[in-house]
């Protein structure tokens, strides 16, 4: 029933205790919080930085804007709609057509204007931010992702979660939606968390509620042939959220627009732990690995040491 | 120097501190550490309260006396700016509190220490001292004579001597269906039941006289004092209970006022009020007897928590006891792993069982809860903005909260009634956030996170409803220092939680 705690430290896997303490305390300055807390920062940020992510379309402020909303959305058939201080996924909403005054959900659900306000609504409150402090909703292009995921995803854009720990990729995993996680990409909600290969962009092992499965339990398709095209710059673009942030702990998530390339998604101070399971590879040896090299590498130099220490093959 | 070696130095000096000053009563001072060979002491406070009318104002409360099974030990007084003096009244001491030009609320605090002497408790036959008045019932209208005297005519013929003369007669004032003399006489009187039944006693010739008192129990707040008549009958006093009808006066009931003079007089201001609580606490022999002597020699002692006024000490009887409750959640937490929503509403909640018990509070709460959800799932249908959807569901809890109530008083489940110690705002939280997390991701979350906190609850509830816990923490207050310390330490546990362990141990295979 348990593991034996000293097994569990010998193959260097991170606990809660130690992340909070020794990684998110020691590496992440709180001040630099509020820039990955709040999506709107940090995509304008990114965007200075030449980091590519999903365009923004619109961004409402204030309740009394909600009168204007059928305006705001004339001529937007597909969105993606925010909290721009949101955390876990909470408060999105997919829509992925419109069809007449209906507007269409990924799992075909169909809502009308009045849902979409309340949800806006909401946001606005604060009901999905941190601390319940009034928020702003923003509205975003829909990301058109590649047709290399459709295998391997239920009604929701599967993205790559990658762990960056001093500016160094040290963990990857591709996170896919399934029927059970309602289109969503938490694997807390029953989502697959796939371990990717540092090195190559193929997957390792898939788990889901931390047990291994083998297949997509929707789509039936093989995990074992799947592979992460653009890996190298997926991992640069990761890499380099170092430097724009000041996070020395840091989750970014990323997905594969069919027409853009990587964009990043959003930025995380406070990754999960589940990665280790998608990896069967405990992260504490891997950050020890990187405590240990020089400071003031560059992030292709970062990039390729990774690769080159963290791949399996 | 790490910051690891900061937290041990701190956590330890902490700890230090906190066990030399328990060493320090326990071993030099003499008091024991556990609950054993001790003596009652009763703290009663008496707090007065009144509102000055830019006039001088003159307070005036009885005194208590040194009464047979119980000694007053100390008394103190606590009224800045006031003069106080003690006068002797025909019917007995009492405490003058003067000041000129009062304005504003003001509250003046009198407290006394008593404690039961040992051993059986033999009453002493108090004298008869003083004249008794006898009553001509002649103030009242002729009608309302005549009704009292066919009632008294009435009682006579249903009784055989002064004491069921007197038994009869509260009796008949407290029967469900009271005849028509009696409502009549309530009715009409203009007074209140106590001065009715004492005329009326008095009419008939029989020595009868009013005592505010109350009993001794442990840990009551705001109450009033209990009014009784005591009736002579030539040989001996008895006792009778207005509600209750004839009582034997046991040990623990202790005598305010003798007499029939009101217990406070308040003049120059409006809105006088006054509230008594009460206040046990366990000391050792050998500090009672020589209590002066050793506060004299132990400024720890006097500058302690027994120095509050009683009510006070009352409520950090139950402050004291959230730390351990706090450690309980920290344990859980950080050692455990169990999830919770919000991080101390368990702390909370577990408070709330205090008082209604575990397991109606435990009902109780999964109710109000379960039914919250239900009409917070409605009233998200009604597309209202977040403030007013909270609001809405406080006002909900509100009424789930008193319609229980009412219900189970008409079932006659005394326990619910209990249930407005639970902290509403907090449980209209609860089910909002508990209801976002049903949204979001789904029931089973809602049960993970709900679970917990009962679970942290019920944990936290035992930690502080434990007998020794809470002697050691109203005691010595300073065991605090090690609970702090143990937290601190706590707080840098970077181990694994024991839910990691199952978490993880697809791992290890």
């Amino acid at each position: 029933m348990f593991a034996n705690p000293f097994k569990l430290k010998k193959l260097g896997i991170l606990g809660m205790n130690k992340r909070n303490i020794h990684y998110i305390g020691a590496q992440n300055d709180r001040k630099y919080y509020p820039l990955v807390d709040n999506k709107l920062k940090t995509k304008v940020v990114a965007q200075n930085a030449g980091i590519s992510v999903p365009k923004l379309l619109v961004t409402i402020e204030r309740q009394s804007q909600l009168r204007n909303l059928k305006d705001m959305l004339t001529g937007l058939d597909k969105f993606a709609l925010k909290p721009a201080q949101g955390s876990g996924g909470k408060g999105i909403l997919v829509i992925i057509k419109r069809e007449g005054d209906e507007f269409i959900k990924a799992n075909g659900q169909r809502l009308e204007l009045r849902d979409i306000q309340r949800d806006i609504s909401n946001i606005l409150s604060g009901l999905y931010s941190l601390g319940g402090k009034p928020d702003v909703a923003m509205i975003e292009t829909l990301v058109e992702f590649d047709p290399i995921f459709e295998r391997y995803s239920y009604e929701g854009v599967p993205d790559i979660r990658v762990i960056v720990y001093k500016g160094y990729p040290a963990m990857a995993m591709l996170r896919c939606s399934t029927k059970e996680s309602d289109g969503k990409a938490n694997l807390h909600q029953g989502a697959v968390g796939v371990g990717i290969d540092m090195e190559s962009g193929k997957s390792l092992f898939s788990v889901q509620h931390g047990m291994p499965v083998t297949h997509h339990p929707d789509t039936k398709y093989d995990f074992s042939e799947l592979e992460i095209p653009h890996w190298e710059k997926i991992l640069t673009l990761a890499a380099s959220c170092y430097e724009v942030t000041h996070l020395g702990y840091l989750g970014v998530d990323i997905v594969l627009d069919k027409n853009l390339g990587p964009l990043i998604l959003e930025l995380n101070a406070r990754p999960g732990l589940a990665i280790q399971i998608a990896n069967r590879t405990g992260a504490v040896k891997r950050y020890d690995v990187i405590d240990n090299q020089p400071a003031n590498l560059d992030v292709t130099q970062r990039v390729k040491f990774s690769m080159s220490h963290f791949g399996t093959s | 120097m790490s910051r690891r070696f900061q937290v041990l130095l701190i956590a330890l000096s902490l700890a230090f501190t906190g066990f030399f000053i328990v060493w320090y009563k326990v071993g030099v001072l003499g008091i024991p550490f556990l609950p054993h060979e001790k003596r009652s002491v009763y703290k009663i406070g008496a707090e007065i309260s009144f509102e000055g009318k830019n006039k001088p104002v003159l307070v005036s409360m009885a005194l208590p006396e040194p009464q047979e099974g119980i000694q007053i030990l100390s008394e103190d007084v606590a009224s800045s700016g006031f003069g106080y003096a003690e006068a002797q009244t025909e019917t007995g001491k009492r405490a003058e509190w003067s000041k000129r030009n009062v304005s504003g609320p003001q509250i003046l605090y009198y407290s006394i220490e008593v404690f039961m002497e040992p051993g059986d408790y033999k009453p002493k036959l108090p004298l008869v001292s003083y004249e008794q008045k006898t009553e001509t019932l002649s103030d009242l209208p002729d009608t309302l004579r005549d009704t009292a005297k066919i009632l008294l005519d009435d009682v006579r013929s249903r009784s055989a001597d002064t004491h069921s003369f007197a038994a009869q007669l509260i009796h008949d004032f407290n029967a469900k269906e009271p005849s028509q003399a009696v409502k009549i006489l309530l009715a009409q009187g203009g007074e209140s039941k106590f001065e009715i039944i004492s005329r009326l006693l008095r009419y008939r010739k029989i020595l009868v006289r009013k005592i505010h008192g109350l009993y001794l129990e442990s840990e009551r707040r705001n109450i009033a004092l209990t009014p009784m008549l005591e009736v002579y009958d030539g040989k001996k006093w008895q006792l009778y209970d207005l509600k209750k009808g004839k009582v034997t006066r046991d040990k623990n009931f202790f005598i305010w006022q003798h007499g029939g003079d009101s217990v406070i007089e308040v003049t120059g201001a409006t809105k006088s009020h006054i509230r008594f609580s009460l206040n046990e606490r366990q000391v050792p022999v050998e500090y009672l007897l020589d209590k002066q002597e050793l506060l004299k020699k132990a400024a720890v002692l006097d500058f302690s928590l027994f120095s509050l006024p009683v009510s006070e000490q009352n409520a950090y009887r139950h402050i004291l006891l959230v730390p351990f409750g706090a450690l309980v959640v920290v344990l859980l937490r950080i050692l455990g792993g169990l999830r919770t929503s919000g991080t101390f509403m368990p702390v909370l909640i577990a408070l709330a069982f205090m008082e209604t018990t575990l397991s109606a509070g435990l009902i109780m709460f999964i109710l109000i809860v379960g039914t919250g959800l239900v009409i917070r799932s409605y009233l998200s249908s009604l597309n209202l903005l977040l403030v007013a959807r909270i609001s809405a569901v406080m006002i909900v809890v509100i009424m789930i909260m008193s319609f229980m109530s009412i219900l189970s008083f008409k079932l006659g489940i005394k326990e619910v009634l209990t249930v407005t110690f639970f902290p509403m705002i907090i449980l209209a939280w609860t089910i909002e956030r508990m209801s976002i997390l049903w949204e979001e991701e789904g029931a089973k979350e809602v049960f993970i996170q709900g679970g917990g906190s009962l679970i942290v609850a019920i944990f936290a509830y035992f930690a502080m409803t434990d007998p020794f816990v809470s002697h050691i923490a109203f005691n010595f207050p300073e065991l605090l220092l090690v609970v702090l310390a143990l937290i601190i330490m706590l707080g840098r546990y970077s181990g694994y939680r024991i839910s990691e362990l199952i978490r993880f141990r697809s791992m290890v295979d």
